[in-house]
């Protein structure tokens, strides 16, 4: 039977199958992080089970950390008390943790594919939704709740139902300035919130084949967004390029060994999908979010349409739009350029690209977050670090930072923040806040203007 | 976990779609590290204003209505994967979720917690708040068993999906720990012939 890249890797992790059930899946690689995994750690000790395999589990402190000051007790008793606690239940259960301040810590889906930890072929899972970035190698990754973190400690198994699956193609050349962040805003703005509930999507053709591995995790990234469990891209030369040489990559034979096992994973011509969409690139342009969910986005350049129902009316009304206006022009006072989805090096190549030579808006407090401490080395030793701040940039230490706000990078009551996080739900950015996704180009170029500009024209 | 055969309550309308776990429960609830206290917090900033005060419009605050069972929009709790919105849905003492459609993370971790996930299709769903909204005091009658939903007093009833295995697990009160903890040989022996991905 022909197969698709999801089938193969799920059929050979089925343990087991429950008559009339689900089946129970083997996951090769636990992410954790402190927000997500106390009270599955208390959950197992309180009914004396052992953690099963803790050498399949790797530990970051991200959720919750300050971005600036690493160095210092973090200051906030409840964050720092999740952070010891994080710390002390790794200890006691011999689990690697890369804590604040060690040279490997960073946002876990940026810090994981980082370090060669994703595979593909692989199955992972993390107690965070957007675990769907690690798909970017042809791995089975996604987001769990605290529940089966509880499951994967106990018996590095899940119960699950197979998913359905659905393929998403998007074939042809991208327009100048349009990025990553734009095919996967323009997808999820056509397919809406929940088309992928119950999928796993794959990702095909020449723009995804032609994309970097960056570019791929945040396609990846965002399938959560459009309802999706996971999302996956099948490995090819750019992947084993860029695994090739990491600190946990195979090496040597063992390296080309699972290069021939790798090349083996693509979909087989002629498997079928429960669903398939095809766009083609050219009708993808530089877009942009007016609502508060991710499925609200449109081309720059085109007006906010009119609402369908009650939930569009109101989720217009908390960012204070109106059916039919142009986002051109509004002034915007804060900039985010970080999170899972865009906190790269790529992401802050592009970006210091467009700023240099120039600075700032004075009303706009700009916040460059790096996903990781190796990225953040990176940034440094690229030269751009000079660049963002010569033009009045704030780069900062790595974390989850203002995507969810859990630290003090909050944007205040009322305030727009153009942000190339994942999710522009109501507070999301702070109680209050008002987000608007982009891309990281389109993030630096509010910054410079002050206000949305269309930068297609700018381009062209 | 709790058990879970019947419930015969009044309900809470929410008539919001994709209502996401950031509104069930806010990123700054989530420094706690055990499962408790959430309940307060849920839907924090929609029932509370910024000096604390309640929100009398919201259906939560509105003395009309009461009950276990919350009965909500199209698409509810999509976003964060985070297991604390289920806590909190719990804490705050609901036991049954009706929608049109619930996204995948959050109706696992709601039955990992008993909280009973029911999806109806969107024209009883909005036959339901027609019902709630003619008389604020309907009950619901739910009966896990016999898989069927039934509005007391009216004409509507329904019957609804549930895996089977999931089924069995939340009449029993078992969860999904136990039974992989009874599967550790088979575990074991899977990862002994498994060559490729490790
Ligand atoms: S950066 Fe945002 S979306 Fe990514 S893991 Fe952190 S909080 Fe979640």
């Amino acid at each position: 039977m022909k197969k698709t890249l999801f089938d193969k890797v799920w059929d050979a992790h089925v343990v087991d199958t429950i008559e009339n059930g689900p089946q129970i899946l083997y996951i090769d690689k636990h992410l954790i992080h402190e927000v997500t995994s106390p009270q599955a750690f208390s959950e197992l000790e309180n009914r004396n089970i052992p953690i099963f395999r803790p050498n399949q589990i790797v530990a970051t402190a991200d959720h919750n950390t300050p971005t600036q000051n690493q160095h210092l007790p973090v200051r906030d008793d409840l964050s720092r008390h999740q952070l010891q606690q994080l710390a002390k239940n790794c200890k006691k259960n011999n689990i690697t943790l890369y804590e604040l301040g060690h040279k490997y810590n960073g946002i876990v889906h940026v810090m994981a594919p980082e370090l060669g930890i994703t595979q593909p072929g692989m199955t992972m899972v993390c107690g965070d939704s957007h675990t769907s970035t690690h798909g970017a190698f042809g791995t089975i990754a996604f987001g769990i709740g605290t529940s089966q973190v509880a499951q994967v400690f106990a018996s590095q198994c899940l119960l699950l139902t197979k998913p359905k699956s659905l393929r998403v193609t998007v074939n042809g050349i991208l327009k100048k300035g349009v990025l990553p962040k734009d095919v996967i805003l323009y997808i999820i703005s056509k397919l809406g919130t929940n088309s992928g509930t119950g999928y796993f999507c794959e990702y095909a053709g020449d723009v995804f084949e032609n994309m970097s591995m960056e570019g791929r995790m945040t396609v990846c990234n965002m399938s959560i967004e459009m309802g999706a469990r996971g999302g996956m891209i099948a490995p090819d030369e750019t992947t084993f390029e860029y695994i090739k040489g990491r600190e946990f990559a195979p090496k040597g034979k063992d390296f080309e060994n699972k290069v021939a096992y790798w090349k083996t994973l693509p979909t087989d011509e002629g498997a079928t999908f429960d669903k398939e969409y095809v766009f083609d690139a050219e009708d993808i342009e530089p877009m942009i979010t007016y609502g508060t969910n991710p499925g609200m986005g449109i081309k720059i350049s085109e007006n906010i349409p009119n609402s369908e129902n009650e939930s569009d009316k109101k989720s217009l009304a908390y960012m204070n739009f109106s059916e039919g206006e142009s986002l051109i022009g509004k002034p915007i006072n804060y900039v985010f350029i970080g999170s899972c989805t865009n906190s790269r090096i790529e992401d802050f190549r592009v970006a210091a690209d467009y700023i240099k030579g120039k600075h700032k808006a004075k009303n706009v407090t700009a916040w460059l977050v790096p996903g990781s401490r190796q990225v953040e080395a990176q940034i440094v030793e690229e030269g751009l670090k000079d660049i963002f701040e010569s033009a009045g940039f704030e780069l900062r230490q790595p974390g989850c930072s203002a995507c969810l706000a859990m630290n003090d990078d909050k944007i205040p009551q009322g305030e727009y923040c153009v942000s190339t996080s994942n999710r522009n739900f109501e507070g999301r950015q702070g109680q209050g806040s008002r987000t608007i996704l982009a891309s990281p180009l389109v993030a630096a170029a509010t910054a410079v203007e002050g206000t949305i500009i269309d930068i297609s024209k700018q381009l062209a | 976990m709790e058990k879970f055969s019947t419930l015969i309550s009044t309900t809470i309308p929410l008539n919001i779609s994709n209502v996401d776990t950031d509104q069930i429960i806010p990123a700054r609830f989530l420094k706690a590290t055990d499962k408790k206290g959430f309940g307060d917090n849920l839907f924090r900033d929609w029932r509370y204003d910024k000096q604390d005060h309640l929100i009398p419009d919201f259906a939560l605050n509105n003395n009309k209505y009461s009950g276990s069972i919350l009965v909500a929009g199209d698409n509810f709790g999509c976003g964060s994967s985070r297991e604390h919105a289920a806590w909190a849905l719990v804490g705050y003492g609901f036991k049954v979720i009706i929608s049109s459609f619930f996204a995948d993370i959050f109706k696992g971790n709601a039955l990992n917690n008993g909280l009973l996930p029911i999806q109806v299709s969107e024209k009883i769903l909005e036959e339901l708040f027609t019902a709630i909204n003619n008389n604020a005091k309907v009950q619901f009658e739910i009966n896990l068993e016999t898989q069927t939903l039934t509005v007391l007093d009216t004409q509507i009833e329904t019957t609804f999906d549930i895996d089977p295995y999931k089924k069995t697990c939340l009449i029993n009160g078992y969860d999904d720990i136990d039974y992989l903890l009874s599967k550790k040989d088979k575990i074991e022996a899977f990862e002994l012939q498994k060559t490729h991905s490790l």
